[in-house]
């Protein structure tokens, strides 16, 4: 792991190929974005001012990161006076080095998690487990993840990429050496799986004293926490520990305990079509008598301040993680998460992932092209982040390098390795655009020629005709027509 | 150390944000807040009720006289033998459950902070009241009041009996509800049993909270 | 009024029939129709690669030959985004990179008055019965572009509808991808083909004998998969649908 690029995949067409191949994979995936897709749109529809809070959500977003500072130092001073402890972690090995002192100092081996986005970035567990802290994923696709000796595949659903029967399978043989068994007999309804983990964590739950999460966000004015989630396990390792860990990206603030009149509205109904999930919890500091009585909140950076230096590229923090754009998304809905190479797949991960942690590797580096630029992630983003003009600002910089930040420090990067001969094409059709003589005398050709093109073409023209007819070239071209017919009509 | 960490990320934001004038402060930044703050429910409490309903709550109605003997009856339905209650329930609640002709026989446990986890899971349903309820989302709130109790309470047993009186404790929204709210409280916000969408991204009821979640709207 | 046919570079070499039957279309409905020979290219290939400066030139040619014209009709939705879309961001990008107002300028200047085809026609000729007869069952494509970006909306239907003898069947998914992308065809090629895949076997299954769009970018792909798979659906711009009379079917 390294800033959230999972250590040697392959480039994002190499991956995205072998994975339109597998039918199952497929299968199991245009079920499930298909029927969330239906899902969502009749959930947004039920609100006639979504475009209201969209526009309120991005607004809001864009005040936090314009003052990030200002709102970073309130969350300070509000959660340490609510009795928490405020950490600064500059990047993902410093993160996971104040989590395992802490989780050291309690004396204790294991912790509970509640899935988070920011832990899965910083390879938290693996980081712990090197410590000797065994660290157990508690939410059902996490779980699912976890078991199976997987990666995640989504940011709302890790193991969106598993049916109900792959499921049954990883329950029934991986769940005794993690614990309890699977009861005997299990079979692939959703009901009978949720009941074994229910089981199975249950255990976990109830001995737990060091619990690690994330949060949805952190209100800067009153430095309350939110985590939203389905399954009551957020609750349960909230709320039973003695210990709570916190880690919490910097761009999670929004500033006032109204704004989530917003969010709470915008994320549910985006993320899994509810009007409202089963559970949200709030809380603030530590509370006399209920809850954990040691609160920490690490406040992670990794990557985000050199992504909040980029002015276009700057909206990415924006993002909530409802995964909305992963679930309309064309291109993902063929490839699954696993061929984005990273913990955020689908749009948002090929603009994030490229952002924090930077385009020297290949893979985040073909990140940006992993779209079609169809623009329904843009559509569907409850906080308007315009994910298509993003990539195109990413590829700008894989095409042709420029001045970027890497932590802290403006840098000029160098293009993306394999650009070389597009980017002379690409000078070569504009500078033939810019000179319609020159176009005409080349469409002229072509059409001279045109008894002659092969059906299939050769070197980069292959990746056309292996699936795709070539148009026959006309006899002339338009301007031809328009010359010899029309042009005296020409003022 | 993260004392250096701190003062070294708040640079990197700064640079960062070299764009942003410096005379700008963040109320400069606008925020157009023309949405909705209530999508104007006929009837709130039905409208709750039929939200609660729709993600599989199960949703009584009582005027406060009939409310002692609904509780007595939704715990007898089903089976409940160890029933916990926050230190501040109003007595009159169990006054059906409790002592009265043929005692079903189930214990009241009154919860303490001494209590474990485990003595929760003993337990097999828990009675509270609640801060508000919003009719909008189906959604009801929990602010640890005293009629409310700890977070865990209403999490480890699984069956959660909620009592919301109606129409004083039902907003429409989300907007309405969050200045009734105190964000120093813990807030635990609930809409419907335990459920996961992580089974083929189809919601299913039933995960680690309360498998049954009742409430019973006191018509007052 | 002055209105000018911006044909695309994609019209223009591989489909002038579709440019053609604009300025039948056009003339039918008593407009005159001027032709720039100037113009060559909008740049979105360019720019959509990620090499932004490289359409520099080619946005400040659309504004020099698109000076003076009322309107600019454009039968490409792709090719009408990347006016109304992305040459404000070219303005805007160059005019932060401390390289002048030129382009910003062109933007402004040229974003109001390109429209794509069925816009014009609803928008400004205020016509959806433009007179067409097409005897054939038809489904229709909304493409990425001119769905989501310009927002084409019903427009195009309402055309279709009003068309004598066509058929206009519903095409299942229709708001989905069709996978062309531009580049990302030949990029991520493997991706590509299977969203045309899905795409053609929804318009096979519709049972249609020809699929229509507003972009003969898409119509390549598309056309091409269907062609590749053998299936007898012929692509069809909405032009050549609209243009079509009982005297002669384009």
């Amino acid at each position: 792991m390294n800033g959230g690029v999972y250590v040697g995949m392959p480039a994002f067409p190499e991956a995205a190929e072998a994975a339109v191949r597998d039918e199952v994979l497929r299968g199991n995936l245009r079920h499930a974005t298909g029927t969330i897709r239906a899902r969502r749109a009749a959930a947004v529809a039920e609100l006639s001012d979504w475009a209201a809070l969209r526009a309120a959500g991005a607004a809001i977003k864009e005040r936090t990161l314009r003052h990030l500072d200002h709102y970073l130092l309130q969350v300070e001073e509000r959660v340490t006076a609510a009795g928490g402890v405020v950490h600064w972690a500059a990047d993902a090995a410093e993160a996971n080095r104040i989590v395992t002192d802490l989780v050291r100092e309690t004396g204790e081996r294991e912790v509970v998690k509640v899935k988070s986005m920011a832990t899965q970035e910083i390879g938290l567990n693996e980081a712990l487990a090197e410590a000797g802290i065994t660290a157990y994923e508690t939410d059902l696709a996490e779980l699912i993840v976890q078991l199976g000796d997987d990666r995640p595949s989504h940011i709302l659903v890790p193991a969106i990429h598993r049916n109900r029967g792959e499921i049954r399978e990883i329950f029934a043989d991986r769940m005794a050496t993690w614990g309890r068994p699977a009861p005997d007999g299990l079979t692939d309804e959703p009901a009978e799986l949720a009941e074994a983990a229910r089981l199975h964590l249950r255990e976990k739950f109830l001995r737990a004293r060091v619990a690690v999460s994330g949060a949805n966000f952190v209100v800067a004015e009153t430095g309350t926490l939110a985590v939203v989630e389905s399954e009551g396990n957020g609750r349960m390792c909230l709320t039973l520990p003695e210990t709570l860990i916190s880690v919490v990206g910097i761009e999670k603030i929004v500033p006032t305990w109204r704004d989530l009149e917003v969010f709470l509205q915008l994320l549910p109904r985006s993320s899994t079509a509810e009007r409202m999930n089963p559970y949200t919890s709030l809380w603030t500091g530590t509370t006399e008598g209920d809850g954990p009585r040691a609160f920490h909140l690490v406040l992670l950076d990794n990557g985000r301040s050199d992504t909040l230096a980029d002015t276009v590229g700057r909206q990415a923090l924006r993002c909530i993680r409802c995964s909305a754009c992963l679930n309309v998304c064309p291109v993902y809905e063929r490839t699954g998460g696993h061929a984005y190479g990273s913990v955020y797949p689908g749009p948002i991960g090929a603009i994030l992932t490229p952002q924090l942690q930077g385009m020297e590797d290949e893979l985040a580096a073909s990140l940006p092209y992993a779209s079609s630029l169809c623009g329904a992630c843009y559509e569907v983003c409850p906080v308007a982040i315009d994910i298509p003009d993003v990539l195109v600002h990413l590829r700008e910089r894989a095409a042709n390098g420029g001045a970027v930040s890497r932590r802290g420090t403006p840098v000029r990067i160098r293009p993306a390795r394999g650009h070389a001969a597009e980017r002379a094409a690409m000078r070569a059709a504009a500078w033939a655009f810019d000179r319609p003589g020159a176009l005409r005398a080349a469409q002229r050709l072509g059409a001279a020629t045109r008894r002659l093109h092969p059906r299939r073409l050769p070197g980069p023209g292959r990746a056309w005709t292996a699936s795709r007819d070539l148009p026959t070239f006309p006899e002339q071209s338009f301007r031809d027509w328009w010359t010899r017919n029309r042009d005296d009509r020409q003022p | 150390m993260t004392t250096d960490s701190r003062d070294l990320i708040l640079a990197r934001v700064r640079r960062a944000l070299v764009d942003v004038p410096a005379e700008e402060g963040p109320a400069d930044v606008p925020v157009p807040r023309d949405y909705l703050t209530t999508h104007s429910p006929a009837d709130p409490v039905r409208t709750l009720a039929e939200n609660l309903a729709d993600y599989r709550a199960v949703v009584h109605h009582a005027d406060p006289a009939g409310l002692p003997a609904l509780i007595a009856d939704r715990l007898a339905e089903r089976g409940t033998r160890t029933l916990v209650v926050p230190p501040g329930l109003p007595p009159e609640w169990l006054s059906a459950v409790v002592g009265a002709p043929g005692d079903p026989g189930i214990a009241v446990r009154v919860d303490s902070a001494t209590d474990s986890p485990s003595d929760l899971d003993a337990a097999d349903s828990v009675l509270t009241g609640c801060a508000l309820a919003v009719a909008e989302t189906g959604t009801i709130v929990l602010d640890g009041g005293p009629d409310q109790g700890r977070r865990r309470i209403t999490l480890v047993p699984d069956h959660h009996v909620c009592v919301i009186r109606a129409p004083e404790q039902v907003v429409d929204s989300l907007p309405q509800a969050l200045p009734r709210l105190d964000p120093a409280r813990p807030g635990t916000w609930i809409s419907g049993p335990s459920a996961t969408s992580d089974i083929e991204l189809n919601r299913v009821e039933g995960v680690h909270g309360p498998r049954t979640l009742e409430v019973i709207l006191v018509h007052i | 009024m002055r209105v000018a046919l911006f044909v695309t570079c994609v019209n223009d070499t591989l489909y002038p029939r579709t440019g053609r039957a604009v300025v039948a279309l056009l003339e039918r409905l008593g407009v005159t129709v001027e032709f720039p020979l100037g113009q060559s290219c909008c740049g979105q290939a360019q720019f959509n690669t990620g090499y932004r400066r490289e359409a520099e030139p080619l946005v400040a040619r659309f504004g020099r030959v698109f000076e003076g014209f009322d309107y600019v009709v454009t039968p490409s939705g792709s090719c009408t985004a990347m006016v109304r879309e992305n040459y404000p961001r070219v303005g805007s990008r160059a005019r932060a990179e401390g390289r002048g107002e030129a382009l910003a300028r062109v933007a402004d200047s040229v974003v109001p008055r390109t429209l794509e085809l069925t816009e014009f026609l609803v928008d400004v000729l205020g016509v959806t019965d433009v007179g067409a007869y097409y005897p054939h069952r038809v489904t229709y494509h909304p493409t990425c572009h001119g769905l989501r970006m310009l927002g084409l909306g019903e427009r195009p239907y309402r055309l279709l509808r009003a068309v004598r003898g066509l058929e206009l069947v519903e095409l299942p998914g229709a708001e989905e991808c069709c996978g062309f992308g531009g580049t990302f065809a030949v990029k991520n090629a493997a991706v590509s083909a299977a969203m045309g895949a899905d795409k053609a076997r929804a318009v096979v299954e519709t049972g249609a004998s020809a699929v229509c769009t507003v972009d003969n970018s898409c119509q390549m792909h598309i056309g091409g998969t269907l062609s590749r798979m053998g299936a007898a659906v012929r692509p069809v711009h909405i032009a050549e649908i609209l243009a079509s009379t009982e005297e002669e079917i384009w």
